[in-house]
């Protein structure tokens, strides 16, 4: 077990092919690999299906007068960008389109979308526009290669206008189209992020969009609060404030705007995480001395310790597949390495032969953990810390990224998407990846933002 | 006039002063005769003698004090049956009394008698007291925790006490043990490098760390209160060693 575990090509064995055709296969289901020139990513050429091309040309505009056209600036972009970012699509650029927008079925040329210049396998089209009050529109997903049947659904919609519901509008239409063409997985574009911000002066819970929109304040203790954690079933959200002196953890209620009654359990309580059926947490308390794993009702009944060995035991977490699993950090052995046991504490077993590996997630199909590894640990050493992934039955693990300092990855719900914490832009913010690590961009840009969770739907 | 001076001349004019005198008393005479005085007036009873004047007298001694410190007025009267002294009231005839004025008094003793009223006055001068020599207070038991008190420094990712940090909290405990009273928090706190999460633990182990190193030098562990910080309130913010160094820290506390 010394050797050092490196990703290995795909031709080497059949075991690690099979990992690794099972480890690209699940991170999207239609997916081509992308052509990264990098070293140090080697997983292998040749494996999966070509991503779906898609063409999305702008709406258009069915009625007339000046309310329409911003609230239609905002519906393009937000399903532009939904699609663009769900991961199993290849947009096709709107350069190659034919000059007419289509806004109904019957004015749209199937044969012109499907051959080339725009030679697109779906295309998504429709109009939409104010209407008194209303804010209506028409959508359709066509198959473009199949001009006898195309049409693969149609949808309607109509909320009072605001640019509130074309972005709206614009998400529905676009989790129809991925949960579709994506295998039956659903979109995560009504879902939602969790994070720290110090905008506020303070570090508080505050909320966004998946997509980086709506960035609200939630809590307003005016002290440190940290770790947020989103139930499962999205009402409750646990965290560790001190804004009553000292580390704890508590339960803000999302329904009720309050706190929910949870113990204080003396000593440092951190790192909450929610069993996947919402029912208990599982959270790191040196309430007796040393910092260990403990697992409680979520109401603060039937305490229970699972690990008890001397040394900083936190940020746990389940395997939200199975419940039968659980993944966390222990420095038992020097550095802070990533272990998993069985949920009742058994069959402790160490995944990480290194360096300084934190902030364990695991995938929501139970196959993967992601993870904060900084390889090269010590005085002196360059420290780079990057997200890394790692399929938990052959241990192997590609690197995801590689500028700055990053930290504290979440998973989507889709399983296809990554939001973490990096300092590559000079200071701490969020940002989100595709699970193989391309597609990088920033969410956050005020104040000093970190530790994102991801909403379980 | 000596009769043997007189001179001739003279003899003629002193003869001539008897014959005036005898005209003029026959004429006062005769005047009073014919004032209708029919019978001769009796003669008046001689006048009682006057009571005599009260006499008063009022000293202070001592006549200069400090303010706060006392003097005494002394008094006499004699021939006095009401005697007072102002800010005191009726007095007995004789008497003294100490008194105290903050300020510089005229003390006015009046004695009222039958043959009159009589005042004495006596004045006190009050000085200010020389200031006091400038007392040097005893300093706090906070004062002395922060002057004597030494932090914990740890290395990289430790918690264990190296021996630096064990001559500063053995030092610390001698302290705390002359000074049984005091109570404090220790604070573990962490390098701005690692995770937050992982460093909330790290913290913890280096707060506990150091108050088990106390309580095994004897200072009761109910005086000693733990908490960690992580990397949340460091106390410099440069990217340096130095600054590592210096927020891998137990800190000590003083709790009121």
């Amino acid at each position: 077990m010394t050797a050092r575990l490196k990703p290995r090509p795909f031709k080497q064995t059949t075991a690690t092919a099979g990992a690794f055709a099972a480890l690209l296969f699940l991170l999207a289901s239609a997916f081509a690999l992308p052509a990264f020139s990098q070293d140090w990513i080697r997983t292998g050429t040749g494996l999966g299906v070509e991503k779906v091309r898609l063409a999305v040309p702008d709406f258009k505009i069915a009625t007339a007068g000046p309310a329409t056209p911003p609230l239609q600036q905002v519906f393009d972009d937000v399903l532009w960008s939904d699609l663009a970012n769900a991961g199993i699509f290849d947009m096709v650029s709107k350069s190659f389109y034919p000059l007419q927008t289509p806004g109904t079925p019957q004015e749209l040329n199937v044969t012109a979308w499907g051959n080339p210049p725009p030679n697109a396998s779906m295309v998504a089209f429709g109009n939409l526009g104010v209407s008194g009050a209303d804010l209506q529109m028409q959508g359709w997903l066509f198959d473009a290669k199949n001009v006898s049947a195309p049409q693969v659904l149609g949808k309607q919609y109509k909320e009072p206008a605001s640019k509130e519901s074309a972005r709206d509008i614009a998400h529905k239409f676009a989790a129809e189209i991925i949960f579709r063409l994506g295998g039956g997985i659903p979109a995560i574009t009504d879902s939602k992020i969790f994070f720290i911000s110090t905008r506020s002066g303070h570090k508080e819970v505050w909320e966004m969009d998946y997509d980086g929109a709506n960035q609200h304040q939630i809590t307003h203790l005016r002290s440190i609060s940290l770790s947020p954690r989103i139930s499962p079933s999205g009402d409750r959200l646990a965290f560790t404030t001190y804004a009553h002196g000292s580390p704890d953890i508590v339960i803000w209620s999302l329904e009720l705007n309050r706190f929910l009654t949870f113990p204080k359990f003396g000593g440092t309580n951190a790192s909450p995480a929610w069993s996947p059926d919402g029912t208990k947490l599982l959270f790191s308390s040196s309430r007796n001395g040393d910092p260990e794993i403990y697992i409680v009702d979520d109401n603060g009944a039937h305490l229970k310790r699972l690990t008890a060995y001397k040394g900083v035991d936190i940020s746990p977490v389940w395997n939200p597949k199975t419940s039968g699993q659980i993944a966390w950090v222990s420095d038992r052995s020097g550095l802070p390495q990533i272990y998993i046991m069985d949920a009742d504490g058994a069959n402790v077993q160490r995944m990480t032969d290194g360096g300084y590996a934190v902030s364990p997630s695991w995938s929501p199909n139970g196959q993967f953990l992601l993870f904060s590894w900084s390889r090269k640990w010590g005085p002196g050493e360059p420290g780079g810390q990057d997200i890394y992934i790692m399929d938990i039955a052959s241990r192997q693990w590609v690197q995801l990224t590689n500028q700055g300092r990053n930290d504290f990855p979440s998973w989507s719900p889709d399983g296809r998407h990554i939001v973490f914490q990096s300092n590559r832009s000079g200071s701490d913010q969020i940002w989100t990846m595709l699970a193989d690590g391309s597609q990088q961009h920033q969410l956050t840009f005020t104040g000093s933002n970190t530790m994102p969770n991801w909403s379980w739907k | 006039m000596n009769a043997s001076f007189l001179a001739g001349e003279d003899k003629v004019k002193h003869s001539r002063m008897k014959w005036i005198t005898i005209v003029v008393a026959l004429a006062s005479l005769m005047l009073l005769a014919s004032a209708g005085c029919k019978k001769k007036p009796a003669p008046a009873p001689p006048p009682p003698p006057p009571p005599p004047q009260p006499t008063a007298s009022l000293t202070a001694n001592p006549n200069s004090i400090e303010r706060g410190q006392s003097t005494t007025l002394t008094w006499q009267t004699t021939n006095a049956t009401d005697v007072t002294l102002e800010g005191i009231g009726a007095v007995q005839a004789n008497g003294s009394e100490q008194v105290t004025p903050t300020e510089s008094t005229t003390y006015r003793l009046v004695a009222k008698g039958a043959g009159g009223t009589q005042e004495a006055t006596a004045r006190v001068t009050v000085t200010a007291p020389p200031a006091p020599p400038p007392q040097v207070a005893a300093p706090s038991d906070e004062e002395l925790f922060n002057q004597n008190i030494k932090d914990a420094f740890f290395d990289y990712d430790k918690s264990d006490i190296r021996p630096d940090a064990q001559q500063a909290l053995m030092a610390d405990a001698a302290f705390l043990q002359q000074h049984p009273n005091i109570r404090f928090t220790v604070e573990g706190h962490c390098d701005e490098r690692g995770s937050t999460e992982y460093n909330l633990g790290l913290g913890d182990r280096r707060a506990t760390a150091a108050k088990d190193f106390l309580v095994q030098q004897g200072v009761g562990a109910d005086r000693i209160r733990t908490i960690s910080y992580g990397k949340e309130k460091p106390f410099c913010t440069e990217h340096t060693e130095q600054c590592w160094q210096e927020n891998r820290r137990a800190h000590l506390v003083f709790q009121h």
